[in-house]
């Protein structure tokens, strides 16, 4: 079959004979990929950011597809269902599981107890092949995967298994209060879904900030907010607390990761010498723009094992920090409900439509930002086989 | 490592030890679970408690996918998860490097900066396994330069030229410094 096929930091070959995936497991299903995104944290993958990346794993953790097969466990889906597979690879009777924190399961990564179960998110998440090939080994798949509802638009479906539950965990985590101020660091598709979702809690302000002109105007019109290049600051903590009456935002949301940009002690230790993992510059700004007793939502992705982040003034400030990969089943009902009762259109953020026989282009033009781009979307050729 | 506390501590034990302190214990402990509230929990809504965490590692599992593949796993988890991931087992170099890193646990800079060793050289290791099977490594596509050409071409150019012009200036340095020699 055609898959992604890793070959070191920034090589991507598109593999056209990789073995076809094999029920493993009596609750594992075999699903052929109909749709399937790159997403931002798969960029950290691709700059080889995240520890046990193996040469010749796919990636992939976003992706709808019709099951093909099922094994002998397996009761509630069928052959022929066409499903969206969150992200979290999760058993649904571990401890965390039961409470609803599906992200964080304790049955589906060897590799990390520090990290959820994912696919195609190297052997730090549970070494799975991913989405971004013809078919994928799904794992307990009487658990997450869902069958997509009938009228539901196919790209609206993918972004399902990721970037709208967890821009809205996002926006969740940050015990947003009616009348508040919101910052949301990155427009990156999930701090553009994070800003839209902070209306929902009750947002009165909600401001992105980032250095991409062509995002920050997409945020303006996808998510009504208040758009700001930091590159036009000195300082864009200066910059929220004068925006905020010197007071601080309410909540402060660092939807970047890694892979921020903006300060050159974190690009150098963090990006270039690999002494911290990665730059923590949003997080940084976040905590400190931040009012006394705010609240500080990280759902950017950081690596083990450590970040330089201003503990001091999390500790003087008072400042809770919610954090958590997003628990994508425990959202779905209400999200799509979002979707189905049209408050919410996320497929407006996919700006570019790519053969899966291009992911060496697609990687790149994510990465470097290329063509305008938000968020890309891999059709494999059998997505519309009988 | 064989005679540190985290190696010689009976396993399992801390319900047995909770439960006997909640039976005796705590009873002797003025002010015990007087200030206990339920919804002082900072992690909702994410997680909904129901008190399962105190269950541990006693829940209901599912069967053992085979472990018919060299499967790595973390010090701080007893074995292996019930289902894993079968992409890519650890070989070659890389595998002993990486077969070393998972001595240590997920707190130690050894466990992760050897992992990022290991993919280092599993890089290599990849482009070894390239040419041995014939496989000659395309950067036009595979690095996305194609992109970069189609959409970003000025910089793509000078980007280009700058580093042509670095190499050429590196060996040009070093061509002479042998001549002096």
């Amino acid at each position: 079959m055609l898959a992604m096929n890793f070959r070191g930091p920034r090589q991507i070959r598109l593999d056209r004979n990789k073995p076809e995936p094999e029920i493993k497991h009596p609750y594992d299903a075999i699903v052929r990929v109909t749709r399937s995104l790159i997403c931002g944290s798969d960029l950290h993958l691709y700059h080889g950011r995240v520890p046990d990346t193996r040469v010749g794993m796919t990636f992939g953790h976003e992706f709808t597809g019709v099951v093909e097969a099922v094994g002998s466990g397996v009761q509630k889906l069928n052959v022929g269902d066409h499903v969206l597979v969150p992200f979290n690879v999760a058993c649904g009777s571990c401890p965390h599981c039961k409470q609803e924190l599906y992200g964080n399961c304790n049955e589906s990564n060897p590799q990390a107890t520090a990290v959820g179960g994912f696919f195609g998110y190297a052997h730090t998440g549970g070494g799975y092949d991913g989405g971004q090939a013809e078919y994928v080994r799904v794992p307990y798949a009487d658990v997450s995967p869902t069958k997509i509802p009938e009228g539901m638009d196919l790209e609206n479906a993918v972004l399902l298994t990721d970037v709208v539950p967890t821009g809205y965990q996002a926006a969740e985590q940050g015990g947003i209060q009616k009348g508040d101020t919101v910052v949301v660091f990155g427009a990156g598709p999930v701090g553009l879904m994070a800003a839209r979702f902070a209306w929902f809690f009750g947002a009165a302000r909600v401001i992105v900030i980032d250095h991409v002109d062509y995002r920050l105007e997409f945020a303006r019109k996808f998510a009504f907010a208040e758009a700001y290049n930091y590159r036009d600051m000195k300082d864009p903590v200066l910059f929220v607390k004068k925006a905020t009456d010197y007071f601080g935002a309410d909540v402060c949301i660092d939807a970047v990761g890694c892979d921020a940009s903006g300060s050159l002690l974190q690009d150098i230790t963090g990006k270039g010498l690999l002494l911290q993992a990665g730059s923590a510059t949003a997080l940084h700004w976040a905590i400190n723009s931040v009012k006394k007793g705010g609240i500080v939502s990280i759902i950017g992705v950081y690596g083990p094992p450590w970040n330089l982040a201003p503990i001091g003034s999390l500790m003087n400030k008072g400042i809770t920090i919610r954090a958590n990969q997003a628990s994508v089943k425990r959202l779905l009902p209400k999200l799509i409900d979002h979707i189905m009762s049209g408050r919410i259109n996320p497929k407006e953020m996919i700006t570019h439509r790519i053969p899966l026989e291009d992911v060496s282009d697609a990687y790149r033009m994510f990465s470097s930002k290329l063509d305008h781009i938000i968020k890309p979307l891999l059709i494999p050729p059998r997505a519309h086989a009988a | 490592m064989q005679n540190e506390l985290e190696n010689t501590i009976a396993e399992f034990q801390d319900r047995i030890i909770a439960d006997r302190n909640l039976d005796t214990r705590t009873k002797d402990i003025p002010g015990w679970g007087m200030d206990a509230d339920p919804e002082n929990d900072p992690t909702y809504p994410m997680k909904h408690w129901n008190g399962a965490d105190h269950e541990r590692l006693n829940y209901e599992k599912a069967p053992q996918q085979p472990i018919d593949m060299e499967v790595l796993h973390s010090v701080e988890r007893p074995g292996i998860t019930r289902v894993f991931g079968n992409s890519t087992p650890p070989s070659g170099l890389s595998g002993a490097v990486r077969r070393y890193a998972y001595q240590f646990s997920e707190a130690t800079a050894t466990h992760w900066m050897t992992l990022i060793l290991a993919d280092r050289i599993n890089v290599i290791e990849g482009k070894l396994s390239d040419l041995t099977h014939g496989i000659l490594p395309n950067p036009w596509i595979e690095r996305g330069w194609r992109a970069e050409w189609k959409h970003n071409r000025p910089a793509f150019i000078s980007k280009a030229a700058t580093t042509a012009l670095l190499i050429t200036a590196g060996l040009l340095l070093l061509k002479k410094k042998n001549k002096r020699k």
